[in-house]
């Protein structure tokens, strides 16, 4: 099978627009009569369930969680970028486009780069139409800030709280649907299986989690939004339920899988503290507008970060990146951060960790603050307050969360961070149209691979989210459905509907009866660590080859000797965690799969064996300037399928942020 | 911060389904660090539970820090536990001491039936943004975001408002049960915006009505919402709910 990516032709800023005039289209008639099923309520989700409902489709949407509301995009903090170039510093389509490109370091498709940058601007002026709040300057008119990998300020945000606005505003779309009768929903439901009838994708099994009932639904289409697989970590800045199940059973059912091995590691978490740790919390990347990263220049420096003097501080990523500094892509800050704990300059009880300092920028904010008022030969306390002010202003939600977290005060000591699992470039390997190569089934938001490349860049996943639910998918899925309108609705007591059930209620039978010793949570913690040791933020041949054998071994437990305590018909958690965990092992093998078979560095993938001499990620073009989709071929074996990178517009250089 | 570490006693709420009787288990847990948070003091139990060959305790959580809303628990008479403006699941075993025990409850509530254990139906918040709790946009309707300037203050009331995460403490705590810190909150981010005009009189008036379909009580003004609230809404968006209400039954009369 070869991969057909559909890019259209035409210069690279006429495509979107030349598809969109060119595409075939569902009369007002038709669309009442095909039924779409929607698979996540996150921002790709709810936007989606909400445009298309909007233009008739008969929409079903699907969530783990107790309401649409609490899917996890709601927990974004930053922003969300767009090129409105409100700022005038010479932001444009062209350069959110270019800088996503080398952001991703040029492992991106650029024709889906382009159209994002392009219905970047649309997603800001609808979220504002749905009562959005976004944070706004005194004249009224709205804020912007800078996020990293990028020379200008175009990231919107409402203080660290965008991706909950955004996700109530899209939510609250989809609530007015649901009053409508167009779309229903169904809450604390989980997808099981795709159901396929003659090649295309019909419909699924969801489990009512209440009640432990399969249910079969059809659709004319299936659209996952089911976000990314980050939690295969175990510790990651995911929400507990976040899970990679949706995505698995698709891609078990045909669609290719992209890129696992892009993962992003995320600079600024707040560090581990011991073994019960169940998750990491991130501190947005916005903090690094005004804070300013540093180690102590002396190994095993033990005093407090404030008894540090100036000179004795290395601020290593201004020292080593002038060009960028504190504000490098994520994949940067998080190896030189990484680089520093290894070399033992590493900070806090665990020297795992180093400092995010904002002292500086209090003092800066607290003399224009002082300077507006004419305060002169103010004394620094009360600079320093008025600083604080602003900076309360600006970050004041994150700030408490670290205090309430680590029980220190960041105003007054320096955070301690380290890097932790925040984002996962790969999924489901979607065309131009965001089309598995399932016909009929389509990945939406975090759970495709198309726009990151092998690093996403700040404020990009919320953009690329409502990019495609509201600007995206009311298009390319009319294409699909155009020629479905003599489809009928198909019955669920067909035999496909039939023997996807039974293989469900299978393999939940098997589970359940397994009656092991050990719990699912502690498979997850096992797996969590191979994965993270071994295909984390640094991979080389042999660890991945030891992962794989240590994986093998893993699998083999699970299903001998896991201990799932209830029964199927009731609400059981411990159930349903299982069949993720199940997921995520065998996700975690094809991880190993993907980075062992890219023998380059590039983004968030370090393969040890493939760097510069100043220990920077080195691609290679020659060999791996491809998408890597991987086919399930039969238990445990894959067949690597390859879309070949054209740069048409973005020539690919080394990456260089100095 | 010194850590430490404690042995506790918990009386957990535990109920099979939404049918069954419930009633309080005791439980000890050990060896529990002051740097956990209370809900990782819950995994650490239900690992324990389930190696024993005992059902774990059934609990809502989703984000862990305190955004999605999902976590819900009533810890020794207070939603969400001791911490003000705090969600359960940013609650931190530092705010207990060795020998404490620690009574835990389900949100109760008649608008919100108990699931199991902890988890409590909360469908009828959803119900409520139904009737009202947006603004009539299609995707592709919107004008440029900056050619609606916004009072920075009233965008900054609007945000406050909008920052509810629909967990309910506001109902659980609430002796009448009443959901008009929720409604309130979503009304107000809606009046104060421009954007929400046309639709300002029909949606307050639509939200009140589902509020009390679903059977919440009303405000008697003991502020208790406000003070449990994790994300510190205040009660003047009850008072703007209020105004909204009388405003919007004047002008629907006129009409």
């Amino acid at each position: 099978m070869t991969l057909n990516a559909k890019i259209p032709p035409g210069e690279m800023n006429k495509k979107w627009s030349d598809y969109k005039g060119h595409v075939k289209l569902v009369n007002p008639a038709n669309k009442r009569k095909l039924e779409v099923i929607i698979v996540g309520t996150g921002l790709a989700g709810a936007s989606a369930a909400a445009s298309l409902g909007e233009l008739g489709y008969k929409v079903k949407a699907f969530c783990f969680q107790d309401s649409p509301r609490r899917a996890h995009s709601i927990a974004a903090q930053g922003g969300i970028n767009a090129a409105k170039n409100y700022q005038n510093d010479g932001d444009s389509v062209f350069r959110l486009f270019y800088d996503t490109v080398k952001g991703g370091d040029y492992r991106a498709r650029e024709a889906n780069v382009h159209r994002l940058a392009e219905v970047s601007t649309s997603i800001i002026d609808q979220c504002v139409a749905q009562g959005v709040p976004f944070a706004r300057e005194y004249g009224g008119l709205l804020s912007n800030r800078s996020f990293g990998g990028t020379q200008v300020q175009r990231t919107f945000y409402a203080a660290g709280q965008t991706g909950q606005q955004l996700l109530l505003g899209a939510y609250s779309a989809l609530e007015r649907q649901v009053a409508l009768g167009n779309v229903k929903m169904y809450s604390r439901h989980e997808m099981l299986e795709v159901v396929k009838i003659d090649g295309k994708a019909r419909g699924i099994i969801a489990k009512d989690l209440i009640t432990g009932k399969l249910e079969r639904h059809f659709g004319h289409a299936v659209l996952l939004c089911s976000g990314g697989y980050g939690n295969v970590f175990y510790l990651s800045t995911n929400a507990m339920g976040s899970n990679v199940t949706a995505a698995w059973k698709a891609h078990k059912k045909g669609a290719h899988f992209a890129n696992p091995c892009f993962t992003q590691i995320h600079p600024t978490c707040i560090p581990v503290s011991g073994d019960h740790q169940s998750k990491l919390t991130l501190m947005s990347e916005s903090l690094r507008n005004d804070g300013r990263i540093w180690v102590p220049k002396q190994k095993g420096d033990n005093r407090k970060p404030n008894d540090i003097p100036e000179e004795e501080r290395d601020y290593y990523l201004e020292r080593r990146y002038p060009a960028f500094g504190n504000l490098v892509p994520r994949d940067v800050a998080s190896r030189a951060a990484k680089e520093r704990c290894d070399e033992g300059y590493g900070v806090g009880t665990t020297k795992m960790a180093v400092y995010l300092d904002f002292k500086d920028s209090i003092m800066r904010y607290g003399r224009t603050e002082a300077g507006k008022t004419g305060m002169e030969n103010t004394d620094d306390a009360t600079i320093y307050a008025l600083g604080k002010k602003v900076v309360e202003e600006k970050y004041g939600n994150l700030f408490e969360m670290y205090e309430k977290i680590t029980g220190e005060n960041p105003y007054e000591m320096p955070m301690r961070i380290y890097p932790a699992v925040h984002y996962t470039m790969g999924g489901l390997w979607v065309d131009y149209e965001l089309q598995t190569s399932v016909p009929g089934l389509y990945a939406l938001g975090e759970a495709n691979f198309s726009d990151h490349g092998a690093n996403r860049l700040g404020a990009s996943a919320l953009m690329q989210g409502l990019a495609d639910g509201y600007f995206v998918i009311p298009y390319t899925l009319g294409n699909y459905l155009a020629d479905e309108i003599r489809t009928s609705s198909i019955s669920t007591d067909h035999q496909a509907f039939v023997e996807a059930e039974k293989e469900v209620a299978d393999r939940l039978n098997k589970l359940i009866n397994i009656k092991g010793k050990q719990t699912v949570e502690s498979f997850h913690k096992r797996l969590g660590k191979i994965i993270w040791d071994k295909c984390g933020m640094a991979r080389n041949e042999q660890g991945l080859k030891q992962a794989l054998e240590e994986l093998k071994q893993l699998k083999a437990e699970f299903w001998s000797d896991v201990r799932i305590p209830g029964d199927i018909n009731e609400f059981n958690p411990e159930l349903d965690k299982a069949g993720r965990v199940a997921d995520f092992i065998e996700l975690g093998k094809l991880m190993c799969i993907d980075a062992l078979d890219r023998n380059e560095s590039c983004g968030g993938h370090f393969r040890e064996e493939s760097q510069t001499e100043d220990g920077e990620a080195k691609r290679d073009d020659e060999n791996y300037a491809y998408v890597a989709a991987w086919e399930l071929k039969g238990e445990d074996y894959w067949e690597l399928h390859k879309e070949p990178l054209t740069f048409e517009i973005v020539k690919p250089t080394q990456r260089s942020y100095k | 911060m010194e850590h430490y570490h404690m042995n506790l006693t918990l009386k957990v709420w535990r109920q099979k389904n939404s049918q069954a009787k419930g009633n309080f288990d005791t439980y000890q847990v050990k060896n529990i660090s002051s740097e956990m948070s209370f809900l990782e003091m819950f995994d650490v139990l239900n690992e324990q539970l389930i190696v024993e060959g005992k059902e774990p305790i059934a609990f809502d959580h989703d984000c862990r820090e305190g955004i999605c809303g999902m976590c819900s628990m009533y810890i020794n008479g207070q939603a969400h536990g001791p911490w003000q403006q705090n969600t359960t699941c940013q609650l931190h075993m530092r705010a207990f001491k060795d020998g404490d025990t620690i009574v835990v409850e389900p949100w109760r509530s008649q608008a919100f039936p108990v699931v199991k254990d902890l988890v409590v139906d909360r469908s009828s918040f959803d119900r409520i943004i139904q009737a009202g709790g947006y603004i009539s946009v299609n995707t592709g309707n919107a004008v440029d975001a900056n050619a609606i300037p916004i009072d920075k203050k009233d965008a900054d009331d609007a945000f406050m408002a909008a920052a509810c995460i629909g967990c309910g403490a506001c109902v659980a705590t609430c002796k009448n049960g009443s959901a008009m810190l929720f409604v309130g909150a979503k009304v107000s981010q809606l009046s104060l915006l421009p954007q929400g005009q046309p639709e300002r009189a029909n949606r307050v008036l639509n939200m009140v009505a589902q509020m009390d379909k679903e059977g919440f009580g009303n405000c008697t003004n003991t502020y208790a919402c406000e003070a449990e609230c994790p994300k510190g809404i205040s009660i003047a968006n009850i008072a703007r709910l209020n105004s909204e209400y009388i405003k919007a039954g004047l002008s629907s009369e006129e009409k």
